[in-house]
């Protein structure tokens, strides 16, 4: 029997549910085979414990170039560079720590006061603008990357030609030519930014990045390397949280009201969590490599099989989140693995925290009548993303 | 209760950060894990357990005791 294809299909008409082939693997046991686009035959681990516990296991590898490794794609000719997320501990440590201190959670929320003066001036724009609107466009999209581009020392002005490119480097269905062409037009101008910081260095992240290349710390190409990686996951990652959230409160309107009609900070942190578990934008799974036989259960994987980890359906996992399918924010939905977890766990998760939380807690605040003006059916979602969302949401008010 | 923190095995994720301010805290160059205080008032205990049982790294060992 071959195995079947991942990743699979969500069912019509069910657009925040994990495919429901993936949830019957799940029932069916922790590990499952899965075929992937190569032909090769990686594990599915379908379950929250198995999850949590494979990503922290040190036999367990992210390196990209190992065999067995389970790539979403065709690795191009000369290697992929999406730096230190596909390499293992002692280098992906080494790499990490250089960008970790802009992300730590009392330095990222010393950041909250600017935070919502970027939300409030948007919402501002929204209100004075035209109605009905694209949220992705006019809201969703600018918020993260303002505080992207501010944290890293990106000009703003720049926001069409980076986008255009994250754009096709995050969707699945392109050509590796495709992939690599528009990898390689950010790689050159966060290089340039790179040169531009070591000779005007400023107060960011890159302006840091600049001074470890000139110390000989870390090579230019690295450097801009991490530059491209944060760019990207710091942006398409918020800003389909925030379209694709805003839609599941529109189809969850009580839930909605909770949001709406709260000053309760603890709500709205627990909001987040909820919003985090229940729509699983990184629906493509955390993909590694085992380099020693594992035992799981009665089963073995052994060294050198690849490991998908999916995310959504762990974040469904009723063992650990009663009633799973129903969005309900004041669970606590803090076990939840959209981050990821083990030393991959993502590190810019304490600012999207941030972003998010100022979001729900001001949108739907400020314009309380904010509603979907199309019907769901007619909402283009992402399913052929790496990262899932929507690519347009038509609102009103 | 008494807490240690292993340095070397931290990925700086800050979850410690967020439950429990009070007892730790990261350091300015590298983000990795500070140790405020090992051994926590018991009205932190819970946040102190919570935050061991979510690092990602399992950075966070707990002795409980009196």
């Amino acid at each position: 029997m071959s195995a079947e294809l991942f990743p699979m299909r969500r069912a019509p008409g069910c657009p925040f549910d994990p495919p429901p082939a993936a949830r019957a693997k799940q029932e069916e046991g922790p590990l499952a085979r899965v075929g992937l686009w190569d032909g090769s035959t990686p594990w599915l681990v379908t379950r929250h414990a198995e999850q949590r516990a494979l990503m922290a296991d040190p036999r367990v590898s992210a390196d990209i170039t190992r065999p067995g490794y389970p790539s979403s794609a065709p690795i191009p000719p000369g290697g992929t560079s999406i730096s230190f997320i596909l390499m293992d501990d002692p280098e992906h440590g080494r790499l990490r720590r250089m960008v970790t201190a802009p992300f730590a959670t009392k330095r990222v929320q010393a950041l909250r006061p600017a935070i919502q003066r970027i939300v409030d001036d948007l919402v501002d724009e929204l209100l004075a603008g035209p109605n009905p609107v694209d949220l992705v466009d006019a809201f969703a999209l600018p918020v993260p990357s303002l505080v992207i581009c501010e944290l890293l020392g990106v000009p703003y002005a720049d926001h069409e030609y980076f986008q255009d490119s994250s754009k096709t480097i995050v969707k699945r269905d392109v050509s590796t030519e495709q992939r690599t062409a528009a990898m390689g037009k950010l790689m050159s101008y966060l290089d340039d930014l790179v040169g531009t910081k070591m000779e005007h260095p400023a107060d960011d992240l890159l302006s840091g990045l600049a001074t470890r290349v000139e110390a000989g710390e870390l090579t230019r190409s690295e450097a801009a390397q991490m530059g491209v990686l944060l760019l990207i996951a710091g942006h398409e990652t918020t800003a389909n949280m925030i379209a694709l959230g805003t839609l599941a409160l529109f189809e969850n309107p009580d839930q909605l009201a909770l949001l709406r009609d709260s000053d309760d900070p603890t709500l709205v942190a627990s909001a987040v969590e909820e919003l985090l578990r229940y729509l699983n934008i990184t629906h493509s799974g955390r993909r590694r490599v085992a380099t020693a036989d594992i035992p799981v259960g009665d089963q073995v994987i052994r060294a050198g099989e690849g490991l998908i980890m999916a995310n959504d359906i762990a974040n469904r996992d009723a063992e650990v989140f009663p009633d799973p399918d129903r969005l309900d924010l004041r669970r606590d939905a803090r076990r939840h693995l959209a981050f990821g977890f083990g030393v991959h766990q993502c590190l810019g998760q304490q600012l999207a925290r941030l972003e998010l939380q100022v979001v729900y807690s001001t949108l739907y605040r400020r314009i309380p009548t904010l509603e979907l003006a199309t019907d769901l059916d007619k909402v283009p979602f992402k399913h052929d993303g790496a990262v899932y969302g929507v690519y347009e949401l038509p609102v009103r008010w | 209760m008494k807490v240690t923190v292993d340095e070397d095995r931290c990925c700086g994720a800050g979850q410690c950060v967020l439950l429990a301010p009070d007892v730790f805290d990261q350091r300015d160059e590298d983000g990795i894990v500070v140790l405020l205080d090992p051994a926590p008032r018991p009205d932190l205990h819970e946040a102190v357990r919570e935050a061991a049982e979510v690092c990602p790294a399992a950075a966070i060992e707990i002795a409980e005791g009196p």
